[in-house]
C-alpha cells in the first residue's frame, strides 16, 4: 500500500512528510478553493500530494491541471479575482514560462500563494536547486520567502495566506523550497488542528475588488503614461505595508499554535557572541549550523543569519543586526552575472542594506551549491575562515566561488 | 554527540521505487517509536527513473536532533550501517543515472556492516558477484524474487515488512521488532504483514564476507574536469564513429564496431540479457537496426554480437528477431562476465550451443519490464508462503 495521506485530526498529530507534502497539507488546512498545476520537478511533488488528498476525499477543491504554466498562473489569477483562495506553483524554467502572468499579478493586487520548488534554470537541464528562478521576480511586487524545513514550510504557507490576503497587502507571495533537500526529504512535522488554523486565518475577503456581477468593476483596462506611475506607486505602497502585516501574522501565529519563529524576517543562530556571521537562504542552513557547532569547539565564534523574507527585505533590521559583527559572509545559491563585484543577488542586496548604516562590516560574497551541489561542512569552514581574514582587515576578492572544481 | 544510523535501499527504478520509499519511511517511523528522530529521502539525482536503472533511497536516524542534523548535513551518507538490495543482480554493481561511475554494491557498507538482499541464490554466488571490499561485511539473504511490492497495480508480497523484521534483528539498537510491528499496523493496518516481519526476524541469518572474497575487478571510474578545462557553451565532443572488427581466428578484418562512451556504460541497468544463436541467425540486420543503444557489433562475417558492456537489456532485439529462439532474453543473474558471445561461439561452436541451451533452459524468469501479464500474481502465493514460514 502506498503512503497514506495525512489525516487532519482534532488534536495535534505528527506526520512523516516532505516539504512539498507539508505545503499541500497547509493548503488542505487553509481550505484553498482553486488549485492549478502543471508538472515540473521538483514542484510536481506538491501536485502529486494534493491529487492524493483530493482523490482520497480529504480535500474539496477545484484542482485544474493546465496545459502549461502560462495558463496555470492565469487560471488562479482569475479565480482569485472572483474571490477564491488559490494555490499554485512551479520550478525553474516552468516558472519562467509563466513569467508574463507573474508580472501582471502584483499590480492587479491578486493575493496568489505559490510554491517555487527551487531548481536551476536550463541550460543545462538540471533538477538541482538554485534560487535564480524565484529571484527573477524580485523587482515586480511578489513577496518572497525561503524556508528550510518541512515544518517551517507548513507554518509559512499558513502565514503566507494571512499576509497575502490581508487587504492592506493583496500581493502575490511565493514560498521557496530548495529542490531535493526540502521537496524530497521526509521529516517529522507537527500537523495543527483545523480549529487552530480557522482561528488564525480569516476567510479571503476581496471586498470592493471582487469581480462579481453584484460589484460591477473592470479590472486591468488599458492605461498609459497618464496612469501607470500612480499604479506602480500603489503597488509599492502595498509592499511597504507588508512588513507590518508579516510581523502581526507571526505574532498571532505564536499565540495560536504555540510555536515561535522569533524575528520573522531572518533567523539568527549563535550570533549573540559571534565575531563573524555567515548568511544565506534555504536549506544550506543545515551544514552551516553543523559547521558552526564544530568551529565553536575550536574557539571560533561564528554565527549564522538565515534570511527568510527576501521581499519585503527588512533592510534596517538586517543592517542593525549585521553591524554587530566584524565581518559577514553571504552565501548565495544563485548568481547575478555582471552585477556589482560579480556577487550573488543576496550579497548585493545586503551591501545595499548596509550602506546607510554607520556600522558597515566587510561583506564577502560566496557563490556556492549551484545546481543542487551539496554545500558541505568543509565548504562552510573554508568560507568562515575567509570571513575571519576579512575581519582582520586582509584584502580579499569580494566574490568567490566555493566548491567549484578549479 | 549521539549515535547516527544510516540505511540505504538500492533498487531498480521505476517499478521498485515505491517499495524503496515505503522501506525508508517505515524505518524512520519505527525508530521514531523509540524516540529517535529521522528523515527519509530518495537520491534526487537518480530521477527520472527509467526501467531498471539502479537508484537509491536513504533513511537517516539519530539518537537526538543534533546528531540527526550532523547526518543530514551530508546529503548522501558516506557510509551506512545497512545496505538493502531489493534485486540481487545489483550485486554486479550500481551505475546510477546520476553518472557516478560504477559503484560496488557494498561501497557504502560500513566495516562489519550488513547487506540484506532478496534473492533465490546462495551466498557463494552473490559474494562472487560483488566487488571486493577492504573490510569484512555481513551478508543476509531473504529468499525471494525482485519485488514490486507497493506498486499500486500489483499485489503485496510482504518483501517490505520482511526486510524491516530482518533489520530489527540485525541492528537492534536502531529499533526493536515491537516498534516494527507497531509501524506496520499503523502504516498498513495488516496483522498478517506484522507476522511476516516477525518470521523474518526469527529466521534471518548472516554470513561474513572477507576482504579476500568477491570480484577482484576495479570498477571503472573517471575524473571530472575542472571548470576551465571544459569546453564552453555546454558543448561536449561526440563519441567517434567506430572501426572495423578483428577476427583473430580467421585473421580477418571487417564488419563494424561502434566506439562507445567509456564513462557511462549502462550495463548495470540490465536485468535480462540477450543470448544469440549465431547458427540460426539469417543476418537480417533487424536487431542491429532497432537496438536503441547501438550495442550490436557487426562481425566480419556479418553476424550481430550484442556487446555486453553497452547493452542495457531492453529486449528490443528479442522482440524484432524474426527467427524463432535466435535471440533470447535470459535473467542477468545467470552470467558472471560481459565477454563476447560471438568470440565464444567462434572458439567452440558445439560448446557454445550447449552453453546457450543451458542458459535458456535454466533461467527463464522474466524480470522488471519483461514480466508477462499476470506473473506477479503467479509469484505472490509462493512469496507469501516464504514470508509466513515455508521455504
Amino acid at each position: 500500500m502506498a503512503q497514506a495521506a495525512v489525516e487532519i485530526k482534532g488534536t495535534d498529530t505528527t506526520a512523516l512528510i516532505t516539504g512539498s507534502e507539508a505545503i499541500a497539507v497547509a493548503c488542505q488546512l487553509a481550505d484553498v478553493d482553486v488549485i492549478t498545476g502543471y508538472p515540473i520537478r521538483p514542484y510536481d511533488t506538491v501536485m502529486q500530494y494534493i491529487a492524493k488528498l483530493v482523490a482520497d476525499g480529504q480535500f474539496d477543491c477545484e484542482y485544474i491541471v493546465a496545459e502549461g504554466e502560462h495558463s496555470q498562473f492565469e487560471v488562479v489569477k482569475h479565480a482569485s479575482a472572483v474571490g477564491a483562495r488559490v494555490f499554485t506553483g512551479s520550478s525553474g524554467v516552468g516558472w519562467m514560462y509563466a513569467f508574463e502572468c507573474l508580472t501582471v499579478t502584483p499590480a492587479l493586487r491578486i493575493p496568489m500563494v505559490a510554491m517555487v520548488g527551487n531548481r536551476a534554470l536550463d541550460d543545462p537541464g538540471a533538477f538541482g536547486v538554485e534560487h535564480n528562478d524565484a529571484l527573477a521576480v524580485r523587482d515586480l511586487g511578489w513577496q518572497l520567502v525561503w524556508v528550510d524545513s518541512p515544518q517551517e514550510a507548513l507554518d509559512t504557507a499558513l502565514i503566507a495566506y494571512r499576509v497575502a490576503e490581508d487587504r492592506r497587502v493583496f500581493l502575490p507571495l511565493a514560498i521557496s523550497c530548495d529542490g531535493a533537500f526540502l521537496t524530497h526529504s521526509q521529516a517529522l512535522v507537527k500537523i495543527p488542528t483545523r480549529e487552530q488554523v480557522d482561528a488564525f486565518l480569516p476567510r479571503y475577503n476581496r471586498g470592493d475588488l471582487l469581480l462579481h456581477p453584484d460589484n460591477p468593476i473592470t479590472v486591468a483596462p488599458q492605461a498609459n503614461e497618464d496612469w501607470l506611475m500612480e499604479i506602480r506607486r500603489q503597488t509599492a505602497a502595498a509592499m511597504e505595508r507588508s512588513p507590518m502585516v508579516v510581523r502581526e501574522a507571526y505574532a498571532d501565529f505564536e499565540k495560536k499554535f504555540n510555536r515561535s519563529y522569533g524575528n520573522p524576517f531572518f533567523e539568527e543562530y549563535m550570533t549573540e557572541d559571534a565575531d563573524v556571521v555567515l548568511m544565506g537562504m534555504g536549506t544550506l542552513s543545515m551544514p552551516v549550523r553543523v559547521a558552526i557547532r564544530q568551529m565553536r569547539k575550536e574557539g571560533k565564534k561564528v554565527g549564522m543569519v538565515r534570511m527568510r523574507w527576501f521581499r519585503p527585505f527588512a533592510a534596517e533590521e538586517v543592517a542593525k543586526c549585521l553591524g554587530r559583527f566584524k565581518a559577514v559572509g553571504v552565501i548565495d545559491r544563485d548568481f547575478s552575472l555582471g552585477s556589482p563585484y560579480m556577487s550573488g543577488v543576496l550579497a548585493t542586496e545586503v551591501r545595499t542594506a548596509l550602506y546607510p548604516s554607520s556600522k558597515r562590516p566587510p561583506v564577502l560574497g560566496f557563490i556556492c551549491g549551484l545546481g543542487g551541489r551539496e554545500v558541505t561542512v568543509p565548504d562552510v569552514n573554508k568560507m568562515a575562515d575567509l570571513v575571519y581574514q576579512a575581519a582582520e582587515g586582509k584584502p580579499l576578492p569580494l566574490t568567490q566561488w566555493i566548491g567549484l572544481r578549479e | 554527540m549521539g549515535r547516527l544510523f544510516a540505511v540505504e535501499v538500492i533498487y531498480r527504478g521505476i517499478f521498485q521505487k515505491t517499495l524503496a520509499k515505503n522501506l525508508t519511511r517505515a524505518i524512520v517511523l519505527a525508530a521514531h517509536h523509540e524516540g529517535k528522530p529521522g528523515i527519509s529521502f530518495g537520491r534526487y539525482g537518480d530521477s527520472p527513473e527509467r526501467n531498471g536503472i539502479p537508484a537509491k533511497a536513504f533513511a537517516i536516524v539519530g539518537t537526538d536532533d543534533i546528531t540527526l542534523e550532523e547526518g543530514m548535513a551530508k546529503y548522501e551518507p558516506k557510509e551506512v550501517d545497512i545496505t538493502v538490495a531489493v534485486d540481487d543482480t545489483l550485486f554486479k554493481g550500481v551505475e546510477s543515472w546520476a553518472w557516478y561511475g560504477l559503484q560496488p554494491v557494498n561501497r557504502l557498507t560500513k566495516p562489519n556492516g550488513t547487506i540484506i538482499v532478496t534473492s533465490r541464490e546462495n551466498p557463494e554466488m552473490l559474494i562472487a558477484m560483488a566487488h571486493r571490499k577492504e573490510t569484512p561485511y555481513k551478508l543476509a539473504i531473504l529468499k525471494g524474487t525482485p519485488s514490486f511490492s507497493g506498486l499500486w497495480v500489483y499485489k503485496d508480497d510482504h518483501t517490505d515488512v520482511r526486510i524491516l523484521g530482518a533489520i530489527a534483528r540485525l541492528q537492534p539498537d536502531l529499533f526493536s521488532l515491537e516498534s516494527v510491528k507497531r509501524t506496520i499496523l499503523e502504516e498498513w493496518h495488516n496483522e498478517v504483514k506484522a507476522t511476516s516481519a516477525e518470521r523474518a526476524y526469527e529466521r534471518v541469518s548472516t554470513v561474513t564476507v572477507q576482504p579476500s572474497q568477491g570480484n577482484p575487478e576495479k570498477p571503472y571510474e573517471f575524473v571530472k574536469p575542472k571548470w576551465w578545462e571544459m569546453r564552453e557553451g555546454i558543448a561536449i565532443p561526440c563519441i567517434p564513429q567506430g572501426h572495423q572488427m578483428k577476427d583473430a581466428q580467421a585473421a580477418k578484418t571487417g564488419g563494424f564496431q561502434p566506439d562507445r562512451n567509456s564513462t557511462f556504460k549502462k550495463y548495470a541497468t540490465r536485468t535480462m540479457r540477450p543470448v544469440v544463436n549465431f547458427d540460426t541467425c539469417i543476418k537480417c540486420t533487424l536487431c542491429w537496426l532497432q537496438c536503441p543503444d547501438t550495442c550490436f557489433d557487426v562481425t566480419p562475417e556479418g553476424l550481430y554480437d550484442a556487446n555486453m558492456e553497452s547493452c542495457c537489456g531492453c529486449g528490443v532485439c528479442e522482440a524484432v528477431c524474426p527467427v524463432k529462439d535466435c535471440v533470447t532474453m535470459v535473467n542477468e543473474i545467470s552470467f558472471s562476465d560481459n565477454s563476447s558471445q560471438w568470440e565464444s561461439w567462434r572458439h567452440d561452436k558445439p560448446a557454445y550451443q550447449a552453453w546457450l541451451k543451458d542458459k535458456i533452459e535454466k533461467k527463464r524468469e522474466r524480470s522488471h519490464g519483461f514480466r508477462y501479464r499476470g506473473q506477479y500474481q503467479d509469484q505472490v502465493p509462493e512469496m507469501l508462503d516464504i514470508a509466513q514460514g515455508g521455504d
